[in-house]
């Protein structure tokens, strides 16, 4: 069941369009991740879907109830959800009513606050600082104790609005930690927007992807990863090669396409005649000579034109008729003894050469 | 020649006075900060919640409000001081309150002068809680009474540097004082108008002796100020 479903929500700011036709459907019980370059509108749309500020126009139900005609449930509502900001936000007393809070404006009985709040705070592992100054804290206690003010009152919705952009890993990891559990343990729904990949990975059971104000892929991290929709999306989730191509046959499940003057075999069915082939750059193999026992469905000569170490990983460059990255191990390319102007051998099977329209 | 200075000599008698609690020294120092509080008092009552109205509410012209508040920081004090002793005076609309040439005058002519400083610090300090802890408040689910008790809360330190602020304004400020109280010896003399007469009539070591006291008034409210901002 969806627990909010979002149709057509647009966002003006003055003459600045800041969202425009975002569709999201999110389920209970799932972490969502929300990723995109930053100015793509994710913050906005995190306030928008926790009712923070009213969307310029579009439909928005949220627990099955229709926001737009009834305003007046919008404070119960939002005190059903809770959200965690980018910068961490304590305001200036003690931790204990910094944690408080929540509880206090719904006039949760005093013994009752006491309670959720230490526990909260145990929870978090900041119990030894629950009469110090909030302010007085490092910027990753600062968080922690802002994250403790969401949890304690028990939200059914919680929003991330790229809550580990400014901590160390340390923190990030707790942060991370505390989020996977309550998901698991208490079903909480999770919205959580970060432009670190690797953490959209880890964490979300489905990822959606803004680009330009707008919500242009949502599913699976694998098929976001690996079947981007289009360019932009496949630039952003970082894949290394995006090559214009041209449709030449097609077959069975195959569709053969020509890259400058290289044939290659993808197993997409082609979506335009003029397309873009994508390939991540670990899926490209390289080999000191041709591989006899080889099934991939692309074979080909090539010669090394550039090499480049980006720790842990090597970006190796070769031309086989046009360019292709591959990202190798430092110890892979050890082993090859790669360098500029040798001669290699790259495989490539079909089901990693994804194609995607060539414009837009 | 140095024991001859009549500026070291007034100095050594100035400490002597404040020392032996000279009461000409003590009543002046009682009617300033008696003037002074009371005023800040005043203004306070009516510029902080005024202050909160024109920070919380939207309307037109509201932008304007605020630049002419920061405008009015600089007003000269003697054009306050000449309109309040219009105001006050028999030819005025408040003259049936006899009230130019009292304290009670001057507690007016203060309050007024300092309203526009408290009330355009009051608008400053609230709109220093950022929009993130104002999203920070919404999203924890406060009402929008539950929202405004929360800002005022949290601007608490810096309102309190305004007032502070408008009482140093109040205690230092001469021309208004001069022209609204007049001066008079056991009335309306404060620190400042006395020092002023009393540097005229060459009778340095009373002058010396009110200026320790004003500059000890000034430190307070300083360091005050300070641990109010180190908050």
């Amino acid at each position: 069941m969806a627990v909010i479903e979002a149709g057509d929500i647009r966002k003006v700011y003055g003459d600045l369009e800041v969202l425009h036709d975002v569709n999201l459907a999110v389920r209970e019980g799932e972490i969502l991740g929300l990723i995109g370059p930053s100015g793509s509108g994710k913050s906005t749309l995190l306030r928008i879907l926790d009712l923070i500020e009213p969307p310029s126009g579009g439909d928005l139900s949220i627990f099955g109830i229709d926001t737009v005609q009834e305003r007046g449930r919008w404070l119960d509502l939002r005190r059903r959800m809770g959200m965690l900001f980018q910068r961490p936000i304590v305001f200036n007393a003690p931790v204990y009513d910094n944690v408080a809070m929540g509880l206090r404006y719904r006039k949760t009985p005093r013994t009752e606050i006491d309670r959720r709040v230490k526990e909260a705070l145990e929870a978090v592992g900041l119990s030894r600082y629950i009469q110090s100054r909030a302010t007085d804290l490092s910027g990753g206690e600062q968080q922690r104790v802002a994250l403790s003010r969401v949890l304690v009152t028990d939200p059914e919705i919680l929003f991330l609005d790229e809550p580990t952009a400014n901590l160390d890993p340390g923190s990030t990891a707790t942060i991370e930690a505390i989020v996977t559990r309550m998901n698991r343990e208490n079903g909480i729904t999770v919205l959580i927007s970060t432009h670190d990949l690797a953490q959209g990975q880890r964490l979300a059971h489905r990822v959606a992807v803004m680009i330009e104000g707008t919500v242009a892929q949502a599913g699976p991290p694998r098929e976001i990863f690996h079947s981007p929709r289009d360019k932009k999306i496949a630039g952003f989730v970082g894949v290394q090669n995006i090559i214009p191509a041209r449709v030449v046959s097609r077959e069975g499940g195959r569709t053969t396409v020509e890259a400058e003057e290289r044939r290659i075999v993808s197993a997409t069915p082609p979506p335009a005649e003029e397309v873009a082939v994508v390939i991540r750059g670990e899926d490209v193999s390289l080999h000191r000579r041709k591989p006899g026992y080889e099934e991939a469905e692309n074979l080909f000569p090539a010669r090394v034109t550039a090499v480049e170490p980006m720790a842990p990983f090597v970006n190796v460059t070769v031309d086989c008729g046009c360019d292709l990255v591959a990202l190798v191990t430092a110890r892979r390319a050890e082993a090859l003894e790669l360098a500029v102007g040798m001669d290699v051998w790259v495989s490539l099977p079909a089901k990693v050469v994804h194609l995607v329209p060539r414009d837009g | 020649m140095v024991n001859g200075s009549p500026i070291i000599e007034g100095f050594i008698e100035a400490i002597n006075l404040i020392i032996t609690l000279n009461p000409q020294v003590v009543e002046i120092t009682i009617r300033s900060l008696y003037v002074s509080l009371t005023a800040t008092f005043f203004a306070a009552l009516i510029a902080l919640p005024t202050g909160a109205l024109i920070y919380f509410y939207e309307f037109r012209g509201k932008h304007a409000v605020v630049s002419t508040l920061q405008t009015l920081y600089a007003l000269p004090t003697v054009i306050v001081g000449l309109v309040m002793f219009l105001l006050l005076s028999n030819i005025g609309p408040f003259g049936f309150l006899r009230l130019l040439y009292t304290p009670g005058g001057m507690i007016a002519t203060q309050t007024v002068l300092i309203i526009p400083l408290l009330m355009g610090l009051t608008v400053s300090a609230l709109s220093g809680i950022d929009r993130d802890k104002r999203y920070t408040i919404t999203a924890l689910g406060a009402s929008r009474f539950q929202t405004v008790t929360t800002i005022i809360a949290e601007a608490r330190f810096a309102v309190m540097s305004g007032v502070l602020l408008g009482f140093g304004r109040a205690i230092s400020e001469v021309g208004t004082v001069m022209i609204v109280g007049g001066n008079i010896r056991g009335a309306t003399r404060v620190l400042t108008t006395a020092i002023a007469l009393n540097t005229s009539m060459a009778n340095y070591s009373m002058s010396i002796a009110l200026g320790i006291i004003l500059l000890a008034v000034a430190l307070g409210v300083n360091i005050a100020l300070s641990l109010v901002q180190r908050r």
